[in-house]
Parts: structure tokens; C-alpha cells; sequence
């Protein structure tokens, strides 16, 4: 048992722990800063796992600006949750119990953890990482892939991002607060 | 005031780096983990722990909304750019190899580009989202 | 024997379950929200699983020949968690104005005000 199982292994159980405790808690602030502490924690799985990218943007996307934007929300919309009166418990448990036994039943047949002549691993990978320094010379072969070989995508996904700006500014509209001028701002 | 005192000077402290290291993570993501997305995810972070602190007001008159509608927009077009100006040197659609005189020279020239249009339009989205967050009256 | 080796994957699709039962049954639309997104978070986890190769290393090149992890689940995952906060963005400020419409958040109270639903 080496120790990265041992970290991962930890890190998740922590997740469930999280996981939880969301379900059960009725405060919503609560809830924000728990959904805060989750996505770090996916971060540092993320890095124990060999992914350097991915948990860099998942702490800083998640932890960060997602968190921010709950809270702002939060302070718009209520802070507690109010209990839910006369509704059957027992029909969602049955629905997520069956299809989390077929998705384990489903996830059976994948290869071993880390097993390196997986499918995966063997058809067009290979490619990228042994290609990529001759023909673009970067040693991140992350950012050669998706800003060079996948460069559609990315382009696709700055586009979803600047619609969802354009989204968010129709529903809620900026407009430029100006301080009021009797209003003294004591300086420092 | 005086928990307001340490929360200021901290943060005065603290926002000058986090913008420099949101540029290093831009300018470095080609030899470590970084990017575009990171890196304006990052300066968004900055501006928004100045608002936290310092007041809405202040933020939008150093970064006012018009600025970062016409940056987020510029941004999209930036990378599109990129594609148009690959096309028009006789390759393809975001094909970087014909940007200069040698192909890996182009690539790297391209990604340069590319991640900034990202970082552009990241940063500035994820700030226009605060503001239109934060700026709501209760009751508008 | 197999299930241990699978470990993140039943942990990962726990977490997901988990998720979806917040979804499923409560009735705060914030809080919806918020098992949405771990949902979304756990998913990332399973990619990032099947990424993962023995031995492997960062997939930064530092000399030739070494094993490094595979790439492409990585950039799939980093737009993914992207777009994530973009869709969670526009949902939260949906809800906004959903609460200055109807001035709640709870589910049953919006469908008792509007029956059209």
C-alpha cells in the first residue's frame, strides 16, 4: 500500500463525508463554504492522480468563483431551507440506489487502475506525447493539445464562456454604481 | 474600524501579487501547469478581493462594465483572428504552422495568442459576473 | 478483488449518487444547484481515474522517454469544469430573479403560485 493510495483514498473519504453532511444540513451558508471545502478537496485528488492542469483550475474555478457566486446568490435569496412537508423519502433513495448499482455494475468491466495497455492509453495518446515536441516544441503537452491539436474546442468553450456573460448581464444587467458625493469615505 | 485596518493593509499586500502571479501562470503556461483559463480565473480573483474590501464603487471606477463587455467581446475575436489570419496565409483554419517562417516558431506564436484571447475574455467575464452578482439592489 | 481495484471509480460514483439524491428530493433550488455542481465534480473524477497510468508522471516533458500520464482526459476535464461554472453562473442568477418574481426559492411554494406548471 503506497502512499498515494493512502492520500486518495483519504481525500475521498473526506468527499463523502462532505457529501453527506450537505445533504443533510439545512443552512445555506453552510452549505456554500461545505461545496468550498469539496471542490479543494476534488483539487487535491486531482493532483494526487498526476493531473496538474486540472486541479489548478478546478481550486481556482471552484473554490473560488463558484463559491463567490453562491454567496453572492445567497445574499439575494434566502439562508435556510425550509423543510420539505408531506413527501414520500423513500422514492428518490430507490431511484439513486438503482442507478448507482448499474453504474457500478456498468464501471465493472473498466481495466485496472492505472493499467498502462488500457485502451485508452494505447490508441491516440501515444501520438500526442511523442509528437508533440517535435512538431510544436512546448514541453506542456496539456497546453500543445488544447491550444494547438484541439484548438476548436477551446475556441467552442471561450465562446460558452462569453455567452454566459452575455446571459448572466440580459437577466441581471450592470450598471455602474457611482458613489454618491455627500457620501465621506474615511481614508485607510 | 480596526478589523477593517488589518483586513485593508493585508490585502494591499496581497493583491499586487496575486495579479503578478496571474500574469506569471499566463505567460508560463507552456513549461509548467497554467493558461489561459487559470490565469484570468486568478486576476478575476485579485479584483474581486479588492472589491471585497475596498467597496464596489471604487472597483468599477478603476474597471468600469464598459470596459469588460468590450474586453470580453475582443477577446472571443482574438482567437478567432488568429484563425482568419492562418487562413488568409494560405493554410487552414487555425492551421498555426503558417504564422512565421518556421512551423514550430508559428506554434509557438499561435498558442502565445491564443491563450491570451482566453485570458482576455476569461478574466473579464468572471469579473462582469461579480458585478452583475454584487451589484444587484435587493428589492430591483 | 476487482472491486478494489476500482476504487475511485464506486467512490467517485457514490459521491455522484449523492449529488443527484440532493437534487432529487429537496426542494430548495439553491441547494439543487449546489448538488449539481458536485455531481458535475465527481464525474471529473471518474475522467481523471481513467487517466491515470502506473509509474506515470506529470504529462510535462522533461526527458525523453520517461511515462507520463494521459493528456486527453485532462483537456477534456478543463473545459468541462469551465463550461460548469459558466452553466452554475447562469443558473444562480436565474434563480434571482426567479425569488424577486415569485419572492421564494422552495420549489413547492413556486408551484403552488403558478399552476400552469
Amino acid at each position: 500500500m503506497n502512499l498515494d493510495f493512502a492520500i486518495d483514498i483519504l481525500l475521498l473519504g473526506f468527499m463523502a463525508v462532505i457529501a453527506i453532511a450537505v445533504v443533510r444540513m439545512r443552512d445555506l451558508f453552510g452549505i456554500a463554504m461545505l461545496f468550498s471545502l469539496f471542490s479543494l478537496l476534488s483539487a487535491g485528488v486531482f493532483t494526487v492522480m498526476d493531473a496538474a492542469d486540472v486541479a489548478f483550475t478546478e481550486a481556482s474555478v471552484g473554490a473560488g468563483i463558484s463559491t463567490i457566486l453562491i454567496l453572492a446568490t445567497l445574499t439575494r435569496t434566502v439562508r435556510e431551507e425550509k423543510p420539505r412537508k408531506s413527501r414520500n423519502p423513500t422514492v428518490p433513495l430507490v431511484v439513486v440506489f438503482v442507478t448507482g448499482a448499474l453504474l457500478i455494475f456498468g464501471t465493472s468491466d473498466l481495466p485496472r487502475l492505472g493499467d498502462p495497455t488500457a485502451p485508452i492509453h494505447t490508441h491516440v495518446a501515444p501520438r500526442y506525447i511523442q509528437d508533440s515536441a517535435r512538431e510544436i516544441g512546448i514541453p506542456n503537452i496539456v497546453t500543445s493539445v488544447l491550444a494547438s491539436y484541439r484548438g476548436y474546442d477551446t475556441l467552442g468553450e471561450t465562446t460558452v464562456i462569453f455567452t454566459a456573460g452575455v446571459v448572466v448581464m440580459a437577466l441581471l444587467g450592470v450598471r455602474r454604481r457611482r458613489k454618491r458625493k455627500d457620501d465621506e469615505e474615511a481614508p485607510g | 474600524m480596526l478589523h477593517h485596518t488589518v483586513l485593508r493593509v493585508v490585502a494591499k499586500l496581497l493583491i499586487p501579487v496575486i495579479l503578478l502571479f496571474a500574469l506569471y501562470v499566463q505567460f508560463h503556461g507552456d513549461y509548467s501547469p497554467g493558461g489561459g483559463f487559470q490565469a484570468g480565473v486568478i486576476f478575476a480573483a485579485g479584483i474581486i478581493l479588492y472589491a471585497l474590501i475596498f467597496g464596489l464603487e471604487d472597483t468599477m471606477e478603476a474597471l468600469p462594465p464598459g470596459v469588460l463587455k468590450i474586453l470580453s467581446a475582443s477577446g472571443v475575436m482574438i482567437y478567432a483572428g488568429v484563425g482568419l489570419e492562418t487562413m488568409l496565409l494560405g493554410g487552414n483554419y487555425l492551421d498555426y504552422n503558417f504564422l512565421a517562417h518556421e512551423p514550430t516558431h508559428g506554434q509557438h506564436l499561435g498558442i502565445f495568442l491564443v491563450e491570451m484571447g482566453v485570458g482576455t475574455t476569461v478574466f473579464s467575464t468572471m469579473l462582469l459576473l461579480y458585478y452583475a452578482f454584487a451589484g444587484r439592489e435587493p428589492g430591483q | 478483488m476487482t472491486f478494489l481495484n476500482l476504487y475511485n471509480y464506486e467512490i467517485a460514483i457514490f459521491l455522484a449518487m449523492v449529488g443527484f439524491y440532493v437534487v432529487v428530493s429537496r426542494g430548495n433550488l439553491v441547494k439543487k444547484v449546489a448538488g449539481l455542481s458536485m455531481f458535475q465534480t465527481s464525474v471529473f473524477i471518474l475522467y481523471i481515474s481513467m487517466g491515470v497510468v502506473t509509474g506515470g508522471t506529470v504529462p510535462i516533458i522533461v526527458e525523453a522517454g520517461a511515462i507520463y500520464s494521459n493528456p486527453l482526459p485532462h483537456v477534456l476535464i478543463l473545459t468541462a469544469i469551465v463550461v460548469g461554472v459558466a452553466t452554475t453562473a447562469v443558473a444562480l442568477s436565474l434563480i434571482i430573479r426567479i425569488k424577486e418574481a415569485y419572492g421564494t426559492v422552495e420549489e413547492d411554494e413556486i408551484h403552488e403560485q403558478d399552476e400552469s406548471f
